[in-house]
């Protein structure tokens, strides 16, 4: 039975997250009662966790490919602003949104293909395009905030779908989650990823269109940022340009760190990356609720970040070891 | 120019017409470095043919042209008589070539079974195509057992396994997957005996079943005699030799490979001269 927990928590890497999330909860619920068990209060935890998730999810796929995307936060930010400044010059909301989302997978397809063909290293090339896209928004704002946002605050169905319903962004995030999952561990495309994270030069060798591979999930990751962003805005109304996508990504990059995703590539769990967003939405509203200075809200995520990496990097070696003999 | 550097070596008459695989004049240039520099072979249907040559030769470049994963700079390739060219390692495989590397190309992070289907995944029917892990599982297990490979379990992945085992894999996924010609880039370096009398078996019942044509590149003299009907050897991007097995003799073979390179240097003396 002991061996038996032992060994679900080596291998189930999701599972470690989850039983910290679950003791926050209790420990947040004994302490402030209802208050934190309330709608409100569980709404605010999924409002933090929402745009992290979305952004980590999406993530996790360049993260097995041992790549990273630091623009998915700016892109989070760009795409409803794309939606915005597309329907105020008249086009159908629709088309606004097909046309945000087009210009994130574009974005998408230009870190990739910076990346594999000029041999740029994705940190680098999308540290740029990050800096590029607040640009953008900067120049064509005027640096002036943004609302109404079209759907926003509506009763209709499609309002509340995309947003406007204080669950909506999370049910997303959860809903990409489960097709990510699926994608990545349950079709070709997710072990074409898997074997150009695991060995580049290897899957090359055995057929994998590595850099073909390396261009999608650069896309798909900005896609999902772009969409959730759509909803992100819809669901508070407004768009403020100074807001910095950096903030979102490093977030977003400690959530999957937290979930069990290494950044040494060919493993991950967008699961897990959930869950990291998760936890880090419920600490965030638990400290603020408890009367906790949000400022100590900064010790404890990096405080979390670090125990999960050492616990991560310690249970590989233990299961090498265990193997070896 | 490079066929004048060949000792004349009688070709025996092809055994059922048209060879498997001809090469014609392939060159290929690494920036200054001329890695072949005009390569001429013929592998007949059937037949296993050995490539041996130092380090830098050109071998694995061969190999690598002839798998689509290098683009030749000339020179033409004919499969089963008919031009090709290979512009990915998807296209060579769809001709039928399937490669055993050097470095064996599998994903530590994967299971075996999914190394031994990687570019070849099963996938359920229907309008989204999942992964059929179960059948992949089973025909892995299947497989493995036909050809005596022994791992722990095919759940198991790859970066758990011992050296062997692992090649054991990755000549096995080749073999499963090959219609026409397999290439073999050292198959038994960092094998145990057992594990490389398996692979050995197992290239040789491949050969007399007729069902592919291979190449094997190895620096065991002894393996290659006992598994090719052919050795070719490399020297300076260039085949100087061509001997069949069961006409010669270690002894003649290292006298040829000796005076080829004696010949070499002359000519490279008498061009500097």
């Amino acid at each position: 039975m002991g061996r038996r927990v032992v060994r679900a928590f080596l291998f189930q890497r999701e599972l470690t997250p989850i039983v910290i999330t679950v003791l926050l909860f209790v420990y947040f619920t004994i302490k402030a009662g209802s208050t934190f068990t309330g709608t409100l209060s569980l709404s605010s935890a999924s409002g933090y966790a929402g745009p992290i998730g979305a952004i980590a999810v999406g993530e996790v796929m360049l993260l097995v490919l041992a790549e990273i995307d630091l623009s998915a936060g700016q892109v989070f930010l760009f795409s409803p602003w794309m939606m915005y400044w597309m329907h105020n010059d008249g086009l159908p909301l629709v088309v606004a949104i097909v046309i945000a989302l087009l210009a994130c997978c574009a974005v998408g397809a230009i870190n990739g293909l910076i990346t594999v063909r000029l041999n740029v290293p994705s940190f680098v090339t999308t540290l740029a395009t990050n800096f590029i896209l607040y640009g953008i928004v900067l120049v064509y704002s005027n640096d002036a905030e943004a609302s109404p946002i079209p759907l926003s605050g509506q009763t209709s169905f499609i309002s509340q779908l995309m947003g406007s319903w204080r669950w909506a962004e999370i049910l997303w995030v959860v809903a990409i989650t489960i097709i990510l999952t699926i994608v990545l561990n349950r079709t070709r495309f997710g072990v074409r990823v898997i074997a150009t994270g695991g060995n580049l030069i290897g899957a090359a060798e055995a057929g994998v269109p590595i850099r073909r591979v390396k261009v999608w999930c650069f896309v798909l990751c900005s896609f999902v940022a772009g969409l959730v962003g759509i909803v992100d805005a819809v669901k508070y109304g407004s768009l403020d340009p100074g807001n910095f996508g950096v903030d979102y990504i490093l977030y977003a990059v400690g959530a999957c760190v937290i979930g069990g995703t290494a950044l040494t590539g060919g493993r991950g769990t967008v699961i897990g990356a959930l869950i990291g967003a998760v936890l880090i939405g419920v600490l965030e509203d638990g400290l603020t609720l408890t009367g906790v200075s949000t400022n100590q809200f900064f010790i404890w995520v990096g405080v979390v970040i670090i125990i999960a990496m050492a616990l991560n990097v310690q249970f590989d070696r233990i299961i090498a070891r265990s193997r070896s003999k | 120019m490079s066929a004048s550097a060949l000792p004349a070596q009688p070709t025996p008459p092809a055994a059922n017409g048209t060879p498997a695989l001809e090469v014609r004049g392939v060159t290929k240039s690494f920036g200054v470095l001329n890695v072949l520099r005009g390569i001429d072979l013929t592998l007949r249907q059937g037949e296993v043919l050995g490539l041996v040559g130092d380090n830098g030769a050109g071998k694995s470049t061969l190999v690598k042209i002839l798998s689509g994963f290098h683009q030749p700079d000339g020179g033409e390739i004919l499969l089963g008589g008919e031009r090709v060219s290979f512009s990915s390692v998807e296209s060579a495989r769809s001709h039928g070539i399937e490669t055993v590397y050097q470095d064996l190309a599998l994903i530590p992070q994967l299971p075996v079974y999914q190394n031994l289907f990687l570019g070849h995944e099963i996938t359920r029917l229907g309008p989204i195509r999942l992964l059929d892990k179960r059948e992949m599982r089973k025909l892995a297990r299947q497989y493995l057992d036909d050809i005596n490979v022994n791992v722990p379990s095919v759940d198991a992945e790859a970066e758990l396994l011992s050296g062997g085992q692992r090649q054991a894999i990755a000549v096995a996924r080749a073999v499963r997957a090959a219609r026409k010609i397999l290439l073999l880039d050292e198959p038994l370096a960092a094998m145990g005996a057992r594990e490389s009398r398996l692979i050995i078996d197992l290239v040789k019942e491949l050969a007399t079943s007729d069902r592919l044509s291979i190449i094997v590149i190895d620096h065991n003299y002894a393996h290659l005699f006992e598994l090719c009907d052919r050795i070719n050897v490399m020297q300076g991007g260039r085949i100087t030799i061509n001997q069949q097995v069961h006409e010669t003799s270690l002894e003649e073979l290292t006298e040829l490979m000796v005076s080829s390179y004696r010949r070499q240097i002359e000519e490279v003396q008498n061009a500097g001269a």
